[in-house]
């Protein structure tokens, strides 16, 4: 498979790599860069388990090709903590236990990390709405709810 | 058992988050698939795509050739059969002489990088004689049908006949006696991770280290040795941060043997990792259930007999299947007083992915079955479905007929409090056309009372270390599948040594460091390992106590504890710290190691008949669940919009964990009575992806409302008891009854679908319509 150069930033370092033109984005970073938090919960966009954030906005890893992001600025779990400090959202999955197994953790706050940028103040339903293509299997959703709501009054 | 006196720093009991979360929030959590030794081989399985046939050859010599193929194995490998149950190991890590279900491995092949491993997978080439496959039970057990194992004739892989109490009497003594048939479709775990495994053989000094995605990493240690005929010491099971299993995991699975035998032929390391497709395909979920039940009530509402045949679908190996099907009996008892309860219960083999243990382990469909009938039952009488439960509370502590013994028993509180919450009074049979209230009940053990292999050895084992840091190390075989038993663990010991919490490590799971512990499943790891936890901790408190005895010169009974403060209770004096008490602990002893052991009595272990191994416990937890639904009568769908849930989990070692657990248990129940169901066309499954797997994503899941009740059992940690599975089984028939309170129609197949709602809709339109002409004529 050829390689291209791709130049992007992930989680705010710029970065040059030679990469497969066929290599997915997931891979990428786990892989090539090394951030093993995203995870891959299925066979491509069925879990979105993968969701990092690609100039702000939340993207399936998993069926994104790598290339596709050249120029962009990547940002994966790995570079959710604020000033070394876990960010409102982490700080609340922990705390308020919406995260148990942690699979679906990186997916889900990157996801929700999306909808409180240009959302600060979210209802039920907006979060219910942001984060309908992220599958959880341990928590019946309430207390990720109840995370994403804590960490919206705090200020992400 | 007993209580420790309470400490300045209360820790159980308390809302702490997970001790290992920050790694999981971070993303820093490192499960199976997030190692990738530079090394290591990518492993691939080729699966059959036949659903039952002998197989004549496995041509892997066009395979062999691939560039960077460097071990490719077949059935040829093993010749040691395989499973759960020492008494039912009939499977091959890679099918011999025949294969049993689409999707069953028959090669696999250990490559420099995946795509060369797939390429070679491409070029395998199976010779076969094809034979009929069955995937409904009835042709399975057709006479003529071909057996899958010999040496289970009639494809019947087992049959139960249990009668206790006098069924017959009780028939007679009731007033009223009716039957249903329930259909439940087969289920999976669909935990988040996919399976993977991580295999390196150590060529040099014939050792095997597996990094695997189990819950129990003894039993996969010991069939991994069987298997690779290896001394169990030269084989080392480490279990990483694990993606749920929800049991999935509560047996050895055969990619965790291939795994190790590929790494052994490649004298490498295998990085193995299955598609979500094939995780659908190792299955080991809950078998679809075929029930006849059969219940007689006097006109008060007193039960007195109970008629139960079950089949279960297990598909194509034995795996847990004895124990789901014993389970199935045993636990329609220690929930309601029945006098008289006969259970005729069938194991069918068929040439599907086999079933295993999951959540609510073969208790689920049953309950669903028997909650169900009961509502039915309860309306002919024109008895409250509350009040109709009431009449047929347990007394506890109780021997049930079945020999399960019951000390604590939560469940009229449980009820109570779900009736208040969700003003049943007032609503139920009163909300609009098209909305329902529903209400059942469930129960289930707090860790199986006989372990699956009956060593002798105790059931549970904690090690603690205390060094010259002060660090507490909990050493521990139990394993975090993300239910938080690590967390629970810390507590117990930080309660009783009343240190900080922050002083406490939890190693889990590594067979080379930690004691050996049977694992995650039948919700055994609170009740078990946290009382071996407790003596454990007890252990090592006595001799702080007697250091800091010697320290203040005074009588080790007449020192206390606050916090980490050791001083002698009563006295003027401000004590000594903890860590001044540690080194006085250590000096001429070094690191102190203790441990702690805990066993189930005889008394606990059941009764003497055959079969009598499954079912007891030393505890049962309860729940009640009221949900409220709404039916769409134009589309058949069914949405609930709100959950009350009360579990009696004995005693909340940390509250916040245990309604954690408590919702996700119903929120799986949810899925199992609205949407999930595998489906097989000709034997090959229909849609192994989570698209098609229909679990209710964020948008479609209410709000659960949960309630926590303490019993306080008399043997638990602190009166803890399990917390994880009974409540799901609750919701299942809480659903249905909601259901027909909504639009006065019984549903006895699951999941309710949209399809299936409809269709009895369309049913009752039509005999309305046939009863309105014939009215008219």
């Amino acid at each position: 498979m050829a390689k291209s150069i791709l130049r992007l930033t992930v989680n705010g370092r710029a970065r040059e790599d030679a990469v497969a033109d066929n290599m997915l984005l997931v891979d990428y970073l786990r892989e090539t860069v090394g951030l093993i938090g995203t995870k891959m919960g299925c066979d491509g966009g069925e879990c979105g388990a993968c969701t990092v954030l690609v100039n702000g906005r939340p993207r399936l890893s998993c069926i994104s090709l790598a290339c596709s992001v050249a120029d962009q600025e990547i940002e994966t779990i790995e570079g959710a903590a604020k000033d070394g400090r876990l960010s409102a959202l982490q700080k609340n999955f922990h705390e308020k236990l919406g995260s148990q197994c942690g699979y679906c953790t990186p997916g889900m706050i990157m996801a929700a990390e999306g909808l409180l940028r240009k959302n600060a103040t979210p209802s039920d339903d907006e979060i219910r709405a942001a984060l309908g293509g992220n599958i959880c299997r341990c928590t019946g959703y309430v207390k990720i709810i109840d995370s994403v709501q804590a960490a919206a009054k705090e200020g992400s | 058992m007993s209580k420790t006196a309470p400490t300045k720093t209360p820790m159980v009991g308390q809302r702490l988050p997970l001790i290992d979360g920050v790694e999981k929030v971070r993303g820093r959590a490192e499960y199976t698939a997030d190692f990738y030794p530079p090394d290591a081989l990518a492993g691939r399985i080729f699966r059959s795509p036949f659903s039952h046939a002998n197989v004549l050859r496995v041509d892997v010599s066009e395979a062999r050739k691939v560039s960077g193929v460097i071990a490719i194995i077949t059935g040829d490998e093993c010749d040691v059969p395989y499973g759960i149950l020492p008494i039912a190991q009939n499977e091959f890590p890679l099918a011999k002489d025949r294969v049993r279900y689409r999707g069953e491995p028959v090669a696999a092949v250990a490559a420099i990088d995946e795509a060369s491993a797939e390429k070679a997978l491409g070029l395998i080439r199976m010779e076969v004689e094809e034979l009929p496959a069955y995937q409904d039970p009835r042709a399975a057990r057709k006479a003529g049908a071909i057996d899958l194992h010999d040496d289970r004739p009639g494809n019947l892989e087992r049959e139960i006949h249990h009668e206790f109490g006098d069924l017959e009497a009780g028939l007679k003594r009731a007033d009223v006696v009716r039957q249903a048939s329930f259909d439940c479709a087969e289920v999976t775990h669909m935990h988040m991770e996919p399976h993977a495994s991580l295999a390196e053989y150590d060529v040099d000094r014939d050792r095997l280290t597996l990094k695997s995605v189990t819950q129990v990493p003894f039993y996969v240690h010991k069939r991994v040795a069987q298997c690779l005929s290896m001394d169990e010491a030269k084989v080392r099971v480490i279990k990483p941060f694990i993606g749920g299993g929800f049991g999935a995991r509560t047996e050895t699975l055969n990619f965790e043997i291939v795994a190790c035998l590929l790494a052994r032929a490649a004298k490498g390391t295998v990085r193995m990792k299955l598609s979500r497709e094939e995780t659908f395909l190792t299955h080991r979920g809950r078998p679809r259930t075929l029930i006849d039940m059969k219940i007689g009530v006097t006109k008060d509402g007193r039960l007195t007999a109970c008629e139960c045949k079950v089949e279960q679908v297990g598909g194509a190996y034995g795996g847990y299947g004895i124990v789901t099907i014993l389970y199935a009996g045993s636990l329609l008892n220690a929930i309601y007083d029945i006098p008289a309860v006969k259970f005729d219960g069938y194991r069918i083999y068929a040439n599907t992915p086999p079933c295993g243990a999951m959540r609510g382990h073969g208790t689920v469909d049953v309950r669903h079955a028997f909650e169900s009938l009961l509502d039915q039952v309860a309306e002919e009488l024109g008895i409250d479905p509350f009040e109709i439960r009431r009449r047929n509370l347990l007394s506890a502590p109780t021997r049930t007929i079945n020999d399960l013994v019951v000390n604590s028993y939560g469940l009229p509180q449980c009820m109570d409090w779900v009736e208040a919450e969700s003003d049943w009074k007032k609503r139920w049979r009163n909300l609009p056309e098209g909305k329902g209230l529903g209400i059942a009940c469930s129960h289930y053990v707090s860790g199986a009372a006989k372990p699956v292999h009956w060593t002798g050895e105790p059931h549970a084992v904690i090690n603690l270390k205390l060094d010259f840091d002060g660090g507490i190390t909990v050493l521990t075989g139990a394993s975090d599948i993300g239910q938080g038993s690590s967390t629970v663990l810390a507590q117990v010991v930080g309660e009783v040594l009343g240190v900080d919490f922050d002083r406490l490590t939890v190693i889990a799971n590594d067979s080379r460091i930690t004691p050996k512990d049977n694992g995650s499943y039948s919700s055994r790891v609170t009740f078990m390992v946290g009382n071996a936890a407790l003596e454990a901790a007890e252990n090592l408190k006595t001799l702080l106590i007697a250091a800091a005895a010697r320290k203040l010169d005074a009588a080790p009974e007449d020192i206390e504890c606050l916090g980490e403060v050791y001083r002698v209770a009563g006295g003027q004096d401000p004590g000594i710290p903890y860590h001044e008490v540690v080194i006085e602990a250590l000096t001429d002893s070094g690191t102190i190691t203790v441990k702690g052991t805990f066993t189930v009595p005889r008394e606990y272990q059941g009764g003497k008949y055959r079969g009598a191994g499954v079912g007891p416990s030393m505890a049962y937890s309860y729940s009640a669940t009221t949900v409220e639904v709404s039916v769409c009568e134009i589309t058949g769908r069914v949405s609930v919009d709100k959950v009350w849930v009360a579990h009696d989990c004995g005693y909340a070692l940390n509250p916040l964990a245990v309604e954690g657990q408590v919702q996700g248990a119903v929120w799986m129940g949810l899925g199992q009575a609205l949407s999930e169901e595998t489906r097989y066309h000709n034997g090959l499954p229909i849609g192994p992806n989570i698209l098609d797997y229909r679990v209710p994503t964020i948008v479609e899941s209410p709000h659960i409302e949960v309630k926590i009740i303490e019993s306080i059992d008399p043997n638990g940690p602190f009166g803890a008891k399990e917390a994880s599975e009974a409540a799901l089984a609750s919701v299942i028939p809480a659903v249905a009854n909601a259901v027909h309170d909504a639009i006065g129609i019984r549903l006895t197949e699951t999941p309710l679908s949209p399809e299936r709602v409809l269709n009895a809709l369309q049913k009752r339109d039509r005999s309305l319509s046939k009863t309105t002409a014939i009215g008219a004529a």
